[in-house]
């Protein structure tokens, strides 16, 4: 074995990609190799790393230096200062602020404050790499399940662990499997729900590229535990890398013999096919995704029969997030007690974050459950930027709540955010400062349901069609009083009467944006005035200080 | 014959469920509508079709149901034992206001002159919850309408996208010529591709039109042509009645189903002006002698078999696309509507020294695709277009409507002669198993020479999708069979594909029901309302003084007269056909 001084970890995860990370490390290899270095330093191709705004993002080990923003014309000083001379370069290392340079990954606020069970492989191995899976742990947690447990122990360790769903809806993960596996039926399927199709939310994309195997894993396991042979990972089909790098860990893992025909000789077969999926934002509800992997219109059916019973092809299905299976080889590996040493006891363990918006910290994090709101924004975020004030969070992506600085302090885990109306959803974190206007950001979201409804129920149909009407006229300064009645009054219907959890969740923007912001909509309604100015047929007129008071 | 496999209701244990405070108890499995049902507490619906799987899309008929988060659509959700239900909360009244007020401002508001106006489902939901004013502005759809074909207009804006259509295109007819498309709002059914239904594969069954709750897909209005003719001294307007219009025009004039009208049906007519009432079963019976006759002939000659029917346009309009492979096996005899009007335009009109061409035949049909079949171009075998006008018994009820005529106080009439006699066998024509049966009891006594003592073959009566019986005609093992509805033909084709059975005689009707439960008959044709007609259809039959085809005196009088024998070469000429091959997208 070939052992180096030295590793540079560049980050090839789709934000870092976007802002020119291949050619970094391009520049990286031919800049060592022109040195005669590449003999003794290995440039690294990983997994997001997590501060995507910072990238490309390049990490040199032993030491753990973080560089950011590198550019190809940054490597060769990179190279002849760090590589060759043991010299730090000052001008890359991240600042937390303008005096303070953060030296090594380790001491920084954004990583202190978060726990990396999902992601802790992502950015830290080759995702391409199955022998540096192997090598960090993988297929451990795999193989201990098929030589040493029953598939119902599988199923009580995953449900002693309490890992709840984290596509969004936190159903009790060992529970779904339990169903399954008790479901009749000789073929069932595991589907892992890749087609993350909330705005703002890259979670599962990063998780797919930076750790590709601990899905297959995962999924591996599920199969064992409830008595799938065949697995299929749905994912969009804007995922261009994700999905190669799935299939190249598909193609690994069968040559290695950790998929396909009797596993670790234990008799147990399972395969995993990777179908794509075409965009549509419906797709990502899980019954909607079974018609459009089978081929249909992609339309949710009606529940019950729930897919435990009748699912993918009308046969028994475990259908989980790429977040909740990556949970599953370090539940089997380490066990539940450890794994609830983590988060709170009704929501145990870690979430994956996406931060967006306006916040410092771009990017993607992952946290104990049950973490404050202002934590999360203030302290690994970074706060917002400029020194605005603070306006509102939306939690879930855009079915989700939107939060004002008062419930900043709410713990951040499925029955806590339920209560004030939000939800936890798929861990998008959106952050808005006092410079938006409410209106013209429930115009936003419900633009973007009018679009995204599937047409199939009446309530969902039309409803999102009249919420993104009425809104418009609020925004247009059109609107009567009565429309707020019949904006409510859809709402409501909405959130009761749809047949999936896309239209019931729909009008929850607008629902917790009046709730919370009723003033400005109202300003908007009865003095015809958008107070942040925002609204452009309004913006002619006096604005008052904005509602959200900062922070 | 039809094996039952669904467990019996009785066979399921009982839970008890309480709605609106009362407690009923009902089979497990049973959905919370049909638990109200049972608590005599309505509950509306709009999408939901009692002859269809549950869809739940239009959520009208949400409920509350304790401890469920969301409101639950009582058409889908199965009940449990304990269950408590609310249908009448203030959740549920708003909900299904607003839903049914969503659905209410995007409609078209012409009901006044909209072809369901009184016979729509929308309309009277509507009306059932109260609905005074729409809270949304309106928004009409608005989309072209579709009148591509002879036999069926679609009118886009006024669908509600319950998918009722979609289900009986589908799954009952296994036809596919109709989807939702497009997403959200813009979500519409629409033809294959979004093409007009004259260009796709459509068998023009117009089952769509039962499906649908509101006016979106209807039957082409003719009845201007035929008022108009009416008026026209120059014109010698004859009319044809099918044999199915008997059992079902009482309906469309607020009569039960099932009520048997043929002497005021023929009294309406001539009260409408025609100046010959006729009967469609007088050729009915024809068609019989010239099937039966093919029959025997492809039996002793050696042709192909299985013999498949031709009665059924939107059967053959299916089979042209579906199963051209097939079409050597279809009997070439003209349906007897075809039929009727080749001879009204040449053996009716020299008995009785007509000028043809002064001639208007007009058709009263169960059946939307037989406008379509009327205007099919190798139709003109008597020199003109053999059938001029088809009125479906909706049309022909809207017509004894306007011309005011009080249906209920008619004294019955008879057919005129020749071509209104016939017999038992051609009155069962109107229901599925009606052309087997009557082919049957001429072919026994043809190939026998015996005559048939018991003349009733019910096993091919009855809704059973498909019926199979095997005939001893002395001897010869006749191997029958009988689909109605073209989902049921298309398994039984495939059945002869397969050769699991060497059949002789198949019988196809394109309709559930046969012709009585056809494109064109009074709304709303459900599966309980079909039972009922073919109940008068059997009726007729037994109260018949003549029941088999070739005892008809009329008919002998014409092969004697005009046809020579079955199969001549006039019967060649103006009673048999061909098929086009047609494309299956």
């Amino acid at each position: 074995m070939h052992f180096y001084r030295a590793h540079v970890l560049v980050c090839a995860g789709t934000n870092c990609s976007l802002r020119g990370s291949r050619a970094v490390r391009e520049r990286l290899a031919g800049e060592l190799a022109r040195r005669g270095l590449d003999g003794e330093i290995k440039v690294v191709e990983t997994g997001c790393f997590g501060l995507c705004e910072q990238g490309p993002t390049v990490v040199v080990y032993p030491e753990g230096v973080l560089y950011c923003r590198v550019t190809p014309d940054d490597v060769p000083e990179l190279v002849e200062e760090h590589l060759l001379k043991g010299r730090r370069l000052e001008r890359l290392l991240y600042r937390e602020t303008a005096a303070k340079a953060v030296q090594t990954v380790p001491q920084m606020d954004f990583f202190q404050g978060q726990v990396r069970v999902v992601l802790r492989r992502c950015g830290v191995i080759d995702p391409d790499s199955v022998e540096e899976y192997i090598a960090h742990g993988g297929y451990q947690a795999l193989g201990k399940a098929l030589t040493q447990m029953k598939p119902a122990e599988v199923v009580e360790e995953i449900k002693a662990s309490g890992l709840r769903g984290r596509g969004g809806a936190g159903f009790p993960t060992g529970l779904k499997w339990e169903f399954a596996s008790k479901a009749k039926g000789d073929v069932k399927y595991i589907v892992c729900n890749a087609d993350e199709g909330e705005p703002g939310t890259f979670k599962d994309r990063l998780i797919l590229e930076g750790d590709p195997h601990a899905i297959l894993e995962g999924m591996a396991i599920a199969g064992y535990a409830v008595g799938a042979r065949k697995g299929y990972v749905y994912i969009r089909g804007e995922y261009g890398l994700s999905i190669q790098r799935l299939e190249r860990a598909i193609l690994q893992a069968r040559e290695l013999g950790l998929l396909g025909e009797d596993i670790f000789g234990s008799g147990f077969g399972f395969d995993v096919e990777v179908r794509v999926g075409a965009g549509a934002y419906v797709c990502g509800e899980e019954t909607a995704l079974f018609e459009s992997l089978e081929g249909g219109r992609g339309e949710p059916r009606l529940k019950p029969p729930y897919p435990t019973e009748v699912g993918l092809f009308g046969k028994p299905t475990v259908i989980n997030n790429v977040e909740t299976l990556a949970n599953v080889p370090p539940i089997i590996q380490n066990g539940p007690k450890w794994f609830r040493q983590f988060g709170t006891e009704r929501c145990p363990g870690t979430k994956v974050f996406t931060l967006t918006g306006d916040i410092v910290n771009e990017g993607l994090i992952e946290v104990p459950m049950g973490i404050t709101l202002r934590e999360v924004i203030f302290g690994i975020g970074g706060g917002i930027p400029g020194g605005r004030g603070f306006k509102m969070a939306q939690t879930g992506g855009t079915s989700g709540g939107c939060l004002p600085v008062q419930l900043l302090d709410v713990p951040m885990d499925y029955d806590e955010l339920a209560k004030v109306g939000a939800a936890l959803g798929s861990g998008a974190l959106l952050v808005m400062d006092d410079t938006h206007c409410i209106v013209d950001i429930a115009r936003v979201f419900a633009r973007f349901f009018e679009h995204e409804s599937c047409g199939k129920c009446v309530p969902c149909r039309e409803g999102t069609m009249r919420i993104h009407e009425i809104v418009c006229r609020i925004a247009t300064g059109e609107a009567t009083p009565k429309d707020l009645d019949n904006l409510e009054a859809l709402a409501r219907t909405m959130a009761l009467a749809c047949l999936c959890p896309l239209g019931q969740a729909a009008p929850v923007p607008v629902m917790t944006t009046l709730k919370y912001f009723r003033d400005e909509y109202e300003a908007h309604i009865y003095e015809k005035r958008c107070p942040t100015g925002t609204c452009r047929t309004l913006a002619g007129r006096p604005a008052l200080t904005a509602a959200g008071k900062g922070v | 014959m039809a094996v039952a496999t669904e467990p019996k209701p009785e066979a399921r244990p009982l839970v008890k469920v309480t709605i609106n405070g009362t407690v009923v108890e009902v089979p497990a499995g049973s959905t919370i509508l049909e638990a109200a049902e049972k608590a005599g507490v309505r509950i509306p619906t709009l999408c939901h079709h009692p002859d269809q799987a549950v869809k739940g899309v239009c959520r009208v008929c949400v409920v509350e149901v304790e401890k469920s988060r969301t409101l639950q659509p009582a058409c889908a959700y199965p009940v449990s034992d304990g269950m408590v239900v609310g249908t009448n909360t203030p959740a549920v009244r708003e909900a299904r206001k607003v839903i049914v007020e969503l659905m209410l401002s995007r409609h078209p508001a012409d009901c006044l002159g909209c072809a369901r106006n009184k016979r729509c489902e929308l309309q009277s939901l509507a009306e059932e919850l109260g609905i005074r004013e729409v809270r949304f502005p309106r928004r009409e759809k608005e989309y072209p309408k579709d009148t591509s074909t002879p036999a069926l207009v679609r009118d886009p804006s006024k669908c509600v996208v319950c998918r009722r259509c979609v289900f009986t295109c589908n799954e009952v007819q296994g036809v596919g010529a109709l989807f939702p498309a497009y997403r959200g709002h813009k979500a519409l059914v629409v033809p294959a591709y979004d093409s007009p239904l004259a260009e796709i594969v459509c068998a023009l069954c117009g089952q769509c039109v039962h499906a649908c709750p509101t006016g979106a897909i209807t039957e082409r209005d003719d009845t201007d042509q035929v008022w108009a003719a009416l008026a026209d001294p120059s014109k010698h307007v004859v009319v044809q009645t099918a044999p199915a219009i008997r059992a079902t025009l009482g309906e469309e004039l607020g009569l039960e189903p099932g009520t048997l009208v043929t002497g005021k049906m023929v009294a309406a007519l001539r009260r409408l002006g025609f100046d010959r009432v006729f009967d469609t079963d007088f050729t009915a019976d024809l068609t019989i002698m010239e099937e039966g006759s093919e029959l025997i002939h492809r039996l002793t000659k050696g042709g192909t078999l299985p013999l498949l029917t031709s009665c059924s346009p939107g059967w053959i309009k299916f089979i042209e696309h579906f199963y051209p492979d097939l079409l050597p096996n279809v009997s070439t005899c003209k349906s007897p509507q075809q039929m009727f009007g080749a001879l009204a335009k040449t053996y009716y009109a020299q008995k009785f020294g007509l000028d043809p061409a002064s001639i208007l035949v007009v058709s009263i049909m169960p059946c939307t695709a037989k406008k379509f079949e009327a205007a099919r171009p190798e139709m003109n075998s008597s020199g003109y277009r053999d059938v001029d006008v088809v009125l479906t018994s909706r049309e022909l009820g809207r017509m004894i409507r306007e011309a005011g005529i009080d249906f209920e106080r008619l004294e019955e009439e008879p057919f005129d002669e020749p071509l209104g006699i016939s017999t038992g066998a051609a009155a069962i024509f109107g229901a599925t198993g009606g052309v087997m049966e009557a082919a049957l009891r001429t072919a026994y006594e043809l190939v026998t020479k015996k005559e048939l003592k018991d003349i009733d073959f019910t096993t091919v009566r009855g809704m059973a999708g498909i019926k199979e019986a095997t005939v001893d005609l002395d001897g010869t093992k006749l191997n029958v069979a009988v689909a109605h509805g073209l989902g049921n033909a298309r398994q039984l084709l495939e059945r002869v594909k397969r050769r699991e059975k060497d059949y002789h005689f198949i019988e196809i009707m394109a309709c559930p029901g046969g012709c009585i439960g056809g494109g064109g008959q009074p709304i709303k044709t459900t599966n309980t309302v079909r039972v009922r007609r073919i109940e008068a259809i059997y009726r007729e039959d037994a109260r018949m003084a003549i029941r088999k085809s070739h005892e008809n005196p009329a008919i002998i009088q014409l092969y004697k007269e005009f046809l020579g024998e079955p199969l001549g070469h006039k019967s060649h000429e103006l009673l048999h056909t061909h098929y086009t091959p047609r494309k299956r997208v």
